[in-house]
């Protein structure tokens, strides 16, 4: 799994996951999130290359959902790849993250 | 049994006593709204922990109580003595059903069953015209254990949504486990359709404490399917240990909403999301409510109290009230309840007699400090080693304190032991049960079960006579055995007392003479004589039955008692009945001794039984009595029995003890005070020494005896009795 680190256009940060989202990266997942939150006022997460989310990865999306409002930063989760966006839904959580869905033409059928 | 079933019973039984305190108290006069509330809600705790671990009979049977108990609480019905006593029945016979439960059959028998139909039969007054068709269509519960609607809730009371409600909580452990939630809610896709899912993430914990490991998700699911609960409930059966699981069929009463409320984890959240999340409210009417509630305050101003958000969702009929009020009463107890929870974990058993040990050493350890700084002679180690001998003996108590168990549960069995004896002897017995919370430690509880059981059986069976004697005798027909147990100096008293015929003692004497258990020509006082009935090979009812002619004989029982250091005997009066009394010592652990030495070896008395301290006075030199106040105090010399040389010194000390009433003295050489004892036992070699009970290490490292009093006290009492026995017997001579 890589973390890439951009500064997009208007100013913000964008962090770039590529790999899965599940228990056996946890541990620096969190630690790579919950530091990309606290370290930039807007960060934005493109999660377009991840390949597998589980209930763990999920956790820690809502976990650095969630410090993003306690310290009035913003996380924006602008990339959604299949896998995330499934969950999203699944779960009912499209709301919690508050982010558009965009979904790719070549996918609706 | 299963492990939730065993909490099941246990928290029901909780239920049970809470209930059954209420109806007495409402039968006192008592007409606290509270008090049918709280009776209330206990039966209907039990009825809802019936239906999640799938026990039909006791929730089937609670239903009933429950549809009498909402109509009382509503006032439709007044409190009456018959009414009472019929719902106390009732509380009996959950507490008999779950007595089944817990021997491991899910479904009473028949007579239990016919028991519980004719409760529900006396409680069919009470229920109403209209609540009367719904009683008895609500028993007949569908193969699915999905209770019908009462249709007298139906038109106001039960809830719109059409779907099954899951109520999830994972375990922070599934995880590691290696088990993925997202996985159990997507195979449920399998059997229906999730009309709606709330994913919740409140028990999230701060970020840097969370452990990415660990599940911390909840789930509130609306789910649409035709499966059965038990099909449902299967999905989840690989994290059913590890997860916090509700599911309320379709349709289900308002009533079950307030019970899954009730049990929601979550605490901060607020009352219509709770609401919201129990599937009993649209957001729509939330949102309504939300906003006459904050245009109410702006028209009051800030004297008056705004109006509870509650009170407004009810005014505009949006929720029904019970709805609220559980919310809110969540709410308000949220905080009280996390103080309740707080205070009560359960540990494993082996953790706890670890612990025991652990202050066993230290207890020994710490008398051997206590030597040391006493030789040394340093004041300010003396001070500092008294203080630590101090608080160990306070985490001794607390640490026995923790095995301390009340005994209510072991009696409860015999409710049912009593139901079935009396059936199969067809005689008419009342079990009464009193000091039923009197505790005593864990492992003497588990171990006097099966004594109690065999003296409990024996009365019935050889105690309490036929019905056809018993009206011959003038006796009420209806025959009664009581269970007692009660604190007394120091050890635990349990009492089986029945009002039978009594023992026969020239029967007990002949029998023990054929059976060559006493010679002829001894003289036996009457109190010995039925106590024969405890010796190897004894009984005296010549038809042997199914319940008393198994092979295990009194002897049996009197075995076992005394491997638990106690000692049971049995007065009898003819015609009135008899009374065995067993006597246990509390704890088998330490015990609070009394330190005495004769010579140069040390012997411990339990403090508990020490009365008074007295100087051996010169002139009982030759005697084994002494004049303690007027009364007649025998006493044994333990330089004699336990034939210890050397000389006596100038002064001896009688310490007097009493045990089971009996008063009996001891001569030793030096009075050493109070000392922490912890009770080793002896090696297989002595166990059948009589007048010791255990040994201890005293922090010297010397080994010290520790006395079995019972058997002292017993044995001057012999002395004493036959002394008297004989003088009578001389004076009869003289009169001849």
């Amino acid at each position: 799994m890589e973390f890439a680190n951009q500064t997009t256009t208007d100013g913000a940060t964008r962090l770039t996951v590529d790999g899965d989202l599940t228990i056996y990266q946890a541990v620096e997942i969190r630690q790579r999130l919950i530091d990309g939150v606290r370290a930039n006022a807007v960060l934005e997460l493109d999660l377009s290359h991840v390949g597998e989310v589980d209930t763990a990865g999920l956790q820690l999306l809502a976990l650095a959902k969630r410090e993003s409002h306690h310290l009035d930063h913003v996380l924006r989760i602008v990339g959604h790849s299949p896998a995330v966006r499934e969950v999203i839904e699944f779960l009912n959580m499209v709301a919690f993250f508050g982010d558009p869905l965009v979904i790719p033409a070549n996918e609706r059928a | 049994m299963d492990e939730i079933l065993s909490v099941f019973s246990v928290e029901a039984r909780e239920q049970l006593e809470a209930m059954e305190a209420g109806l007495m108290q409402l039968e006192q006069g008592d007409r606290d709204p509270e008090t049918i509330n709280a009776v209330f809600r206990a039966a209907h705790t039990i009825k809802g922990g019936a239906g999640v671990v799938e026990i039909h009979s006791v929730e089937k049977f609670t239903h009933v109580l429950e549809n009498v108990l909402d109509r009382l609480r509503n006032g439709e019905i007044e409190v009456g003595g018959e009414m009472i006593s019929a719902l106390l029945l009732g509380c009996d016979h959950i507490g008999a059903l779950l007595g089944v439960v817990q021997t491991g059959d899910m479904e009473p028998d028949a007579e239990l069953k016919q028991a519980g139909d004719a409760i529900t039969e006396s409680l069919r007054p009470f229920l109403g015209a209209t609540a009367h068709a719904a009683a008895g269509k609500e028993v007949s519960a569908d193969a699915d254990g999905n209770i019908e609607r009462d249709p007298e809730r139906n038109g106001s009371n039960s809830a719109t949504s059409d779907c099954w409600h899951i109520s999830v909580r994972f375990g922070q452990d599934v995880l590691r486990n290696g088990m993925e939630p997202l996985a159990f809610l997507r195979y449920l896709l399998n059997l229906g359709e999730i009309a709606h899912i709330t994913t919740l993430t409140d028990a999230l914990p701060a970020a840097d404490e969370m452990d990415p490991e660990s599940c911390y998700l909840g789930f509130e699911i609306n789910f649409r399917s035709h499966a059965s609960k038990e099909a449902i409930e299967k999905v989840f059966d690989f994290c059913r240990d590890d997860c916090e699981l509700h599911i309320l069929p379709p349709n289900s009463k308002v009533a079950d909403y307030l019970q899954l409320i009730e049990s929601l984890p979550e605490e901060t959240m607020r009352l219509g999301e709770i609401l919201v999340k129990s599937g009993a409210l649209t957001q729509e009417e939330l949102d309504a409510g939300l906003r006459a509630q904050s245009g109410a305050r702006v028209g009051a101003g800030d004297t008056v109290p705004a109006p509870q958000l509650g009170d407004i969702l009810v005014q505009q009929s949006n929720v029904q009230p019970e709805l609220v009020e559980a919310a809110a009463a969540k709410q308000k107890t949220v905080s009280e309840k996390k103080a309740a929870e707080s205070s009560l974990i359960r540990v494993h058993a082996d953790k706890l007699d670890q612990l025991i040990d652990l202050v066993g050493e230290l207890v020994i350890a710490g008398a051997s400090a206590n030597l040391l700084a006493k030789k040394s002679g340093e004041a300010t180690l003396v001070e500092a080693t008294s203080v630590l001998s101090r608080l160990v003996e306070s985490i001794r108590d607390s640490a026995l304190q923790l095995r301390m168990v009340q005994i209510g549960e072991t009696f409860n069995r015999f409710h049912r032991v009593a139901r079935d004896v009396s059936k199969e002897l067809g005689k008419d017995i009342e079990l009464v049960i009193s000091g039923a919370e009197t505790e005593l430690d864990k492992s003497v509880v588990e171990k006097i079960g099966d004594p109690l059981m065999h003296l409990v059986r024996n009365a019935m069976d050889h105690g309490i006579e036929t019905a056809a004697i018993r009206a011959a005798a003038g006796k009420p027909v209806k025959g009664r055995v009581e269970l007692n147990a009660f604190h007394d100096s120091g050890s635990i008293v349990i009492e089986v007392v029945d009002d039978g015929g009594g023992l026969n003692k020239d029967r007990i004497e002949a029998k023990a003479l054929e059976k060559g258990i006493i010679q002829p020509g001894q003289s036996l006082s009457d109190a010995e004589i039925v106590n024969l009935i405890f010796e190897a090979g004894f009984s005296t009812v010549e038809k042997v039955t199914n319940l008393s002619g198994r092979g295990v004989g009194m002897d049996v029982v009197r075995k076992n008692i005394t491997a638990l250091r106690g000692s049971v005997n049995v007065t009898t009066e003819p015609g009135a009945g008899s009374r065995f009394t067993i006597r246990l010592p509390l704890t088998l652990a330490i015990i609070d001794g009394f330190l005495t030495g004769v010579a140069r070896s040390s012997y411990v008395i339990p403090l508990d039984m020490v009365v008074e301290c007295i100087e051996l006075a010169n002139t009982s030199e030759e005697r084994d009595y002494i004049n303690l106040r007027g009364e007649v105090l025998p006493f044994v010399r333990l330089r004699e029995l336990f034939e210890v040389s050397g000389e006596r010194p100038a002064r001896e000390n009688v310490v007097v003890v009493q045990y089971a009433g009996r008063k009996a003295g001891i001569v030793v050489d030096q009075l050493l005070g109070e000392f922490q004892t912890v009770i080793k036992p002896l090696g297989t070699l002595f166990r059948n020494m009589r007048g010791i009970g255990g040994s201890t290490i005293l922090g010297s490292g010397e080994v010290a005896l520790i006395l079995d009093v019972q058997a002292l006290v017993s044995r001057c009492v012999r002395a004493e009795e036959q002394l008297a026995h004989g003088s009578t017997g001389t004076r009869r001579l003289e009169v001849h």
